[in-house]
């Protein structure tokens, strides 16, 4: 297992530092597939009716536990192996990440071949949300230590590619199914085969390209400021010593309100924009809206985390938050104005912002708690995701249904949840204000420091 | 040397680039092609 070890990846003299960002991509472009999950959802209830749903074949809230459970155990996952992530360094993370995830499908082909849901809920909800997890921290340190100069950049990158897998793996699920399906049979086990097999092959070569820099190294013509910035820490905190400082709780609700503020309405956007306008946007234009929020979740991802670098964490959650706040409340003008294009306008920077706070986190935390184990640190933060993932939908959900059983017209029963967002925002808003740099009776000590390095 | 190394970094640059940036680009463009549909 020695090709594995944290020690056979120490790059070699004159490695680029740029085949860091693809080995991340890799990985992220490969588990982003869990956000395409649903392509699955109809052929799978329709397994042994083959045309329709028959007795027997499963049911749509069945079949939505799957991605739910992923997204669970991906939080979990992150939580429990972040620490070991960064001390067996991220050849090993990658390749158990591709093992798990190759491995999940596999085993859920063989749940749709027996038609047993509980082995699809263990192969990609157990199996494979452990594979997101591991996957989604495990090139976030190293890329960091790579690119001193430009973290966000780099975390952007690679959390991009993870916005981005949906984008590959929605046509092409779509495609294999269409290749293994016959009159008599829905090929959606042999997809899944095709699937971990590709996946596991992708992620397999970001796990041989990956590299960590020598210590003490630095990129060509880059020192560190002489005088560092009030708040990017050249000290480093230990990952559950992280867990006793406000600064990583302040962080946590930064992250947790940013992205409830914007999954609830990116689950809800075809419908959201349908019942605003009434009669102006059909099915198929809500669909092509939803794409392109997809395109500028993706997007945001990596410029607004890019351009942290360059106004600080902390101001570009600011943006996030006021900007957010404005957009929010313009949201209810748009539909009573009966202005699409404001409404989608609004939504695309909303959403923008969504993916930006994803990306822009890891390098906050680097700037907090130091790049020794911002990557466990990190995967305890994802908890906020898990939460996140939970409040804004059925915020938005409960909040319209409360409106419309209550006599409000579907075109402003949205109005209230734009407000309600406003106000998380708000919230949001001053914990970040909050944020200050981490204490000193936090920091590790020398030995420490060498103890972690033995 | 420096030359050779240089070389072969610049293609492995190229072929790691590529091997993510093709699929990613047919992701995209797949996507876009969709989201016209929204100003039809």
């Amino acid at each position: 297992m020695s090709f594995f070890d944290k020690s056979r990846t120490v790059a070699p003299p004159g490695y680029s530092r740029w085949l860091i960002p693809p080995a991340a991509l890799c990985v992220d472009l490969c588990i982003g597939q869990a956000y395409a999950f649903s392509v699955f959802n109809l052929p799978m209830t329709k397994l042994i009716g083959i045309t329709k749903s028959a007795s027997g074949d499963w049911l749509l809230t069945d079949l939505g536990w799957i991605f739910s459970l992923a997204i669970f155990f991906l939080g979990v996952s992150s939580a429990i192996f972040g620490r070991w992530v960064e001390e067996n360094g991220p050849r090993k993370a990658m390749f158990t990440a591709a093992c798990l995830w190759g491995g999940g499908f596999i085993i859920s082909a063989i749940g749709v071949y027996i038609h047993n849901i509980w082995v699809i809920y263990i192969g990609y909800g157990v199996i494979g949300g452990f594979a997101l997890g591991i996957g989604y921290i495990s090139p976030v340190s190293t890329l960091i230590k790579w690119f001193p100069d430009r973290p966000g950049m780099a975390t952007g990158m690679a959390i991009m590619g993870f916005g981005g897998g949906a984008f590959i793996a929605s046509p092409l699920s779509v495609w294999l199914m269409a290749r293994f399906s016959t009159p008599t049979h829905v090929g959606v086990a042999e997809t899944f085969i095709a699937l971990g097999v590709i996946y596991f092959c992708f992620m397999s070569v970001g796990a041989i390209i990956v590299r960590i820099p020598q210590p003490g190294w630095k990129p060509a013509g880059w020192t560190a400021p002489a005088q560092p910035k009030k708040l990017v820490t050249t000290n480093n905190v230990y990952v559950y010593q992280a867990l006793k400082t406000p600064q990583f709780w302040l962080i946590w609700w930064v992250l947790c309100l940013n992205v409830t503020a914007g999954i609830g309405v990116l689950g809800q956007a075809s419908a959201m924009i349908q019942e605003m306008f009434p009669g102006k946007v059909t099915v198929i234009a809500a669909s092509g809206f939803v794409g392109l929020m997809s395109l500028f979740n993706m997007g945001g991802r990596y410029c607004w985390a890019t351009l942290s670098d360059y106004i600080g964490r902390k101001n570009t959650y600011y943006v996030f938050f006021l900007l957010g706040i404005v957009l929010y409340i313009l949201v209810p003008q748009t539909g009573a104005a009966g202005s699409v294009a404001g409404f989608v306008l609004c939504f695309l920077i909303i959403i923008s912002m969504y993916g930006g706070g994803f990306s822009t986190v890891p390098a906050y935390l680097r700037d907090m708690f130091g790049t020794r184990y911002v990557g466990a640190i990190h995967g305890l933060l994802l908890t906020a995701w898990s939460m996140a993932g939970i409040f804004g939908p059925v915020l938005v959900n409960y909040i319209r249904q409360y409106n419309v059983t209550h006599g409000v017209a579907k075109a402003q029963a949205y109005n209230t949840t734009m407000y309600v967002m406003a106000v998380l925002l708000v919230v949001g808003f001053f914990c970040n204000l909050l944020v200050r740099a981490v204490d000193k009776r936090h920091h590790m000590s020398a030995e420490q420091e060498a103890r972690a390095m033995a | 040397m420096a030359d050779t190394q240089a070389t072969g970094n610049g293609v492995k640059l190229v072929l790691a680039w590529l091997f993510v940036g093709i699929p990613l680009a047919w992701g995209v463009i797949e996507t876009l092609l969709h989201s016209l549909k929204l100003f039809e």
